[in-house]
């Protein structure tokens, strides 16, 4: 007979529920849905409006992290030219052109409320640490680069170049400094402020309401990818996207993956269910056909 | 005259050193803001200087050209010689007393005993020490000895000028004579080092007066140098920086970029290189009077590495790399695609993908075929 | 139909073949000591815009579903109790096995920091459980450990019988457990490859933004599992196929045209469910455009829907050559669609372009002939392939 026998299955499924009585409790519930934004959250404020492209804040970052220039030679001369955030980049100055009109944009992380990375990275090699900066522990680190892929904004960078002991590279807010962000730091015109992220959104209205015809009645960050700790202001002309920061939505960017992967494996139910299930299913086959291969003699 | 000076001169009662108290004040100003000190300082160092008993200063002169001396003279707005010895007891300076032999060398030996422990030694010049360090003698004794000893019972030591800071032309290769700076002979104190060929005025003003009026040295750098006036790079305040980010370069001298006042990297400036702060206050008391300033690329006089070891016109590499005024656009292109590597994946899928074909079409044949046509 | 025991099928393991799988080795090893002496950098074409290239895609992704051949098997004959394919079990775990450890070896070489693999199993206080790749990772490594174990009987039972003392012991001391447990883990057998092979479509629910819509789906979990069954089982017509002619065993042609009714069944409902999905988000467009993308989709759906049509027919039931075709084309859908989610439909943005380089193409090459020799060596020497005929001198 090739049908699955009844019993096995009813066998199965009891002893199913009896597992699942024992290990649901054993592994609670993973991270809840929606962080949220918290009082101590720290993060940046960036001002396109304000700023002037003088990249002091590019190779003070540079300093501040211990990071080699990007070499580039332009005739003769040289200088330190990122092309791109990159294992030696951790902050950027890019200008967004569109026709006759230019912005200049910052490029960093974000240090999202809900981060696509930390909850990519399978050994808690990227957490959000107390203040909600997205930090970066080498020594738990796989390199396998899902948190590369998992990111909305392209942040983490990889050191390609090294064979030994590859690093994720992207800004940590310089949560080793104690002054705090050194891109915050020597901005001459505020372009770059650094603070409570709740602070810091009313600082964004402010600017916002003091000159509504020159600003982007939006501050992106606030509810973007469900929330980032790094805000930008743009000019009223440039919307966002012309500044390359994407639509994210409004949901935090785990939520689906999340929820999808909760629901099938909420507090491991189902594969412990089908395990047993199956263990019986096997069992009671292998019994049968032993059976079948004796009365066959 | 400067009207200002000259209503100053009309209005206040007139000071028998031919100095107003405003103007003085101005001095200190000045030292007060050079050193990052604040306004209030100024007030200290005026009233320090106007009150008590002035530091005395033995200023030795060794293998030199007396250029130090000469360029802190001829500052001349107000006349700073004479504030020197307002400020200061110069109680022995080769240069600028009438007295020789004799009577200098007891003169230097009165204020050495006078003031043990207390006084300033300024040092001008290299000191040689190659054969006993013959090369230099002054009453029979060499440079060595009389540093030694004069150093020895001061509070303070201040080399001026590159020849004293670490042996300038006298040291260029092959330094025939063992020329070195006064650090290398004074290791029981620390050596404030005022590099540069000549040093600006203003940055011994600035030290001397903040020892004379609250006893301490400036902050100072591994080498002995004061940060106030040696922290950053020429390169880093250069009033021609902007044409170095954008590219802007005189490629010869006379030539239209020149004319124009563009950058003098490609000429050799040793700017990028060089710690001093002559593009701030450029010289003595004249703006733009500075090599830069009037066109000539700088040759980096203030650091042992460069002056009178790199070539006038060779260019340096730039310390502390900055973005040029070119910007990376909001997505920036990265690499390409191997052609060759392509071309193996190429033969590597057909291969495989012809293999199948091949293969199935075989073995299908073969396998559906009379059995007899199969192989034991 | 047989029910012919395993036996070693012998002869001589060098032969021209092998000796061209040789060379493939000896070429994958040059590009390995680039990479693990300079980096992936210089080795590769992943960049920060492609962190995923072929060998994730590839060795990994599309291997190990190539490589569930085993589970495909035993599924059919442990749970839907088809006792008529026991004889298919051995070859098709021996290819899982070792299809599995195949991408095992090359997750060492695509990871960064390869010395920190062994945290993942062990450090459970760091475990997040939110990723999906945990789920994968530590799946398949368990996986790979129930494979093996699933396989020791085929070794033991050379080795009870051999001139080895101590292999001798080792078997008689191992092989009634592992056989009293066999249900057990077997049945363990079959729940690893359902939760990883689901969880690497799972993968791609994070990067929703970066992903085209053509592929992206909240069905991509249902839609890697139900694309891996159907693959595995035009595995076992392959390697069952070349294995039987090479070594001169019975094909079992009748049993693996019954087989074909089943994989079919999976792919239509495979295509059911993606067009279904398509259709309801309102995305059925895309696949018309005639762009790169579209071209892509609709040459997966005609590879799948060609092979699932192939199968249904009565020709199927009795010819090779059908079976064969109907099973490449599987292999090509289902490895397609592979490389297509994990590279094709991925875009990081403007700027960014990917294609394998020379190194990691040697190395992917290299990887699949170690495979091959080892399978080759395996089968000569033990006990894995059954209905054996009158020997003759193998091709292969």
């Amino acid at each position: 007979m090739s049908q699955i026998p009844r019993r096995s299955v009813l066998k199965g499924l009891a002893a199913a529920g009896a597992a699942i009585a024992v290990t649901e409790p054993a592994l609670g519930a993973v991270q809840a849905r929606g962080r949220g934004r918290r009082p101590e959250d720290v993060g940046l404020l960036y001002d396109s409006n304000r700023c002037i492209g003088c990249r002091a804040c590019v190779t003070k970052c540079k300093e501040a992290n211990d990071l080699p220039p990007d070499k580039v030679q332009i005739n003769g001369a040289d200088y330190n030219a990122p092309l791109d955030l990159s294992s030696t980049t951790k902050n950027i100055i890019r200008l967004a052109q569109d026709g006759d009109r230019a912005a200049f944009v910052k490029g960093g992380c974000m240090h999202c409320l809900d981060p696509a990375c930390v909850n990519a990275c399978m050994v808690s090699a990227l957490t959000k640490i107390p203040g909600g900066i997205v930090a970066y522990t080498e020594s738990l680190c796989v390199g396998d680069r899902y948190c590369q892929v998992a990111c909305p904004f392209n942040i983490p960078k990889y050191e390609w170049s090294k064979a030994l002991a590859p690093r994720m590279v992207k800004c940590e807010l310089c949560r080793h400094r104690v002054e705090g962000p050194a891109c915050a730091e020597v901005c001459p015109r505020q372009a770059i402020v650094t603070g409570k992220v709740n602070d810091l959104l009313a600082e964004a209205r402010r600017r916002i309401a003091g000159d509504p015809k020159q600003y982007h009645a939006k501050v992106y960050g606030e509810d973007d990818a469900g929330g980032t700790q790094v805000l930008y202001l743009a000019p009223a002309a440039m919307p966002f996207d012309k500044l390359g920061l994407p639509d994210a939505g409004t949901e935090p960017v785990p939520e689906l993956a999340q929820a999808i992967q909760h629901g099938i494996y909420k507090g491991f139910i189902a594969p412990v269910a089908l395990y047993v299930a199956l263990g019986f299913v096997v069992l009671r086959n292998r019994k049968g056909a032993a059976a079948k291969k004796e009365e066959g003699r | 005259m400067d009207p200002a000076m000259a209503r100053t001169q009309a209005t206040e009662p007139h000071d028998p050193s031919g100095v107003s108290r405003r103007d003085f004040l101005k001095v200190c100003t000045a030292a007060a803001a050079a050193m990052g000190l604040p306004a209030s300082a100024a007030e200290k160092m005026a009233e320090k200087a106007a009150s008590g008993r002035k530091p005395s200063v033995i200023w030795l002169h060794f293998q030199e050209c007396t250029g130090c001396t000469e360029s802190l003279l001829r500052t001349s707005h107000p006349d700073v010689a004479s504030l020197i010895l307002d400020l200061v007891s110069l109680d022995y300076h080769e240069t600028l007393f009438a007295a020789a032999g004799h009577q200098m060398e007891e003169v230097l030996q009165a204020a050495m005993k006078e003031n043990a422990g207390k006084y300033v030694c300024i040092v001008e010049g290299a000191i040689p020490t190659k054969d006993g360090g013959i090369y230099c003698q002054i009453g029979g004794r060499t440079a060595v000895d009389m540093l030694t000893e004069v150093a020895g019972k001061a509070g303070a030591v201040i080399a001026i000028g590159s020849c004293a800071s670490w042996g300038g032309i006298p040291s260029a290769d092959p330094n025939p004579t063992g020329a070195v700076g006064a650090s290398a002979i004074v290791k029981d104190k620390p050596v404030v080092t005022l590099p540069g060929c000549p040093a600006n005025p203003y940055n011994l003003l600035g030290t001397v007066l903040q020892y004379a009026t609250f006893g301490t040295l400036p902050a100072l750098d591994d080498k002995g140098r004061p940060k106030f006036a040696y922290a950053r790079v020429i390169h880093d305040d250069c009033p021609r920086r902007p044409h170095f980010d954008a590219g802007r370069f005189a490629q010869k001298f006379g030539d239209e970029g020149h004319r124009q006042g563009f950058c003098l990297y490609k000429l050799g400036c040793k700017g990028p290189r060089t710690h001093a702060n002559c593009s701030l206050l450029h010289f003595g008391e004249v703006m733009g009077a500075w090599p830069i300033g009037i066109g000539h690329p700088c040759f980096g006089c203030t650091e042992q590495p460069l002056a009178f070891r790199v070539p006038m016109f060779n260019t340096v590499e730039v310390e502390g790399l900055t973005p040029p005024a070119t910007y990376p656009p909001v997505f920036a292109q990265h690499g390409g695609v191997s052609p060759v590597a392509t071309g193996l994946a190429g033969v590597v899928a057909g291969a495989v993908a012809t293999g199948a074909l091949m293969a199935s079409r075989k073995i299908g044949s073969e396998a559906d075929k009379p059995e007899e046509g199969k192989k034991p | 139909m047989s029910t012919a025991t395993a036996t070693p099928v012998g002869g001589k393991l060098l032969t021209p073949f092998f000796k061209v799988m040789l060379v493939f080795w000896a070429l994958g090893t040059a590009a390995g000591i680039v990479r693990f002496t300079q980096g992936l950098g210089a080795a590769t074409a992943m960049s920060d815009g492609y962190p995923w290239g072929i060998w994730i895609a590839v060795d990994v992704v599309a291997g190990t579903a190539l490589a569930c051949g085993g589970y495909a098997i035993a599924l059919l004959v442990y749970v839907f109790n088809k006792g008529q394919y026991h004889a298919l079990v051995r070859p098709a775990i021996l290819t899982s096995a070792l299809g599995y450890s195949v991408a095992g070896v090359a997750i060492m070489f695509d990871v960064g920091r390869y010395w920190g693999l062994w945290k993942i199993p062990t450090y459970v206080h760091k475990w997040n459980l939110n990723s999906a790749l945990l789920e994968v990772a530590l799946c398949v490594m368990s996986y790979i450990v129930v494979l093996w174990i699933e396989l020791s009987p085929a070794f033991m039972e050379k080795w009870k019988g051999g001139d080895n003392a101590t292999l001798r012991r080792l078997s008689e001391r191992f092989l009634p457990p592992v056989e009293k447990a066999l249900p057990w883990i077997i049945a363990l057998g079959l729940l690893l490859p359902t939760m990883h092979q689901s969880s690497l479509g799972s993968v791609w629910l994070l990067p929703a933004t970066k992903l085209h819509r053509l592929w992206y789906t909240p069905w991509l979990p249902f839609l890697f599992l139900a694309s891996v069954i159907p693959l595995g089982y035009a595995m076992v017509v392959v390697e069952t196929t070349f294995s039987s002619r090479a070594f001169g065993r019975a094909r079992e042609t009748g049993m693996l045209g019954s087989l074909g009714g089943v994989t079919a069944g999976f792919v239509l409902v495979f295509l059911a469910v993606r067009f279904a999905d398509l259709a309801w988000r309102g995305r059925l467009g895309l696949a018309f455009r005639l762009d790169r993308y579209s071209l892509l989709f609709l040459l997966e759906t005609a590879l799948f829907l060609g092979s699932a049509v192939a199968l249904l027919r009565k020709k199927a039931r009795t010819s090779v050559g059908t079976q064969l075709n109907a099973a490449f084309a599987l292999i090509a859908a289902g490895l397609l669609y592979r490389i297509d989610t994990y590279i094709v439909a991925y875009n990081p943005g403007p700027g960014w372009s990917y294609f394998p380089a020379v190194g990691e193409i040697l190395i992917t090459i290299g990887l699949i002939a170690t495979e091959t020799m080892v399978y080759l060596f395996v089968v000569r020497k033990f006990p894995i392939l059954a209905g054996a005929s009158a020997s003759r001198a193998g091709a292969a």
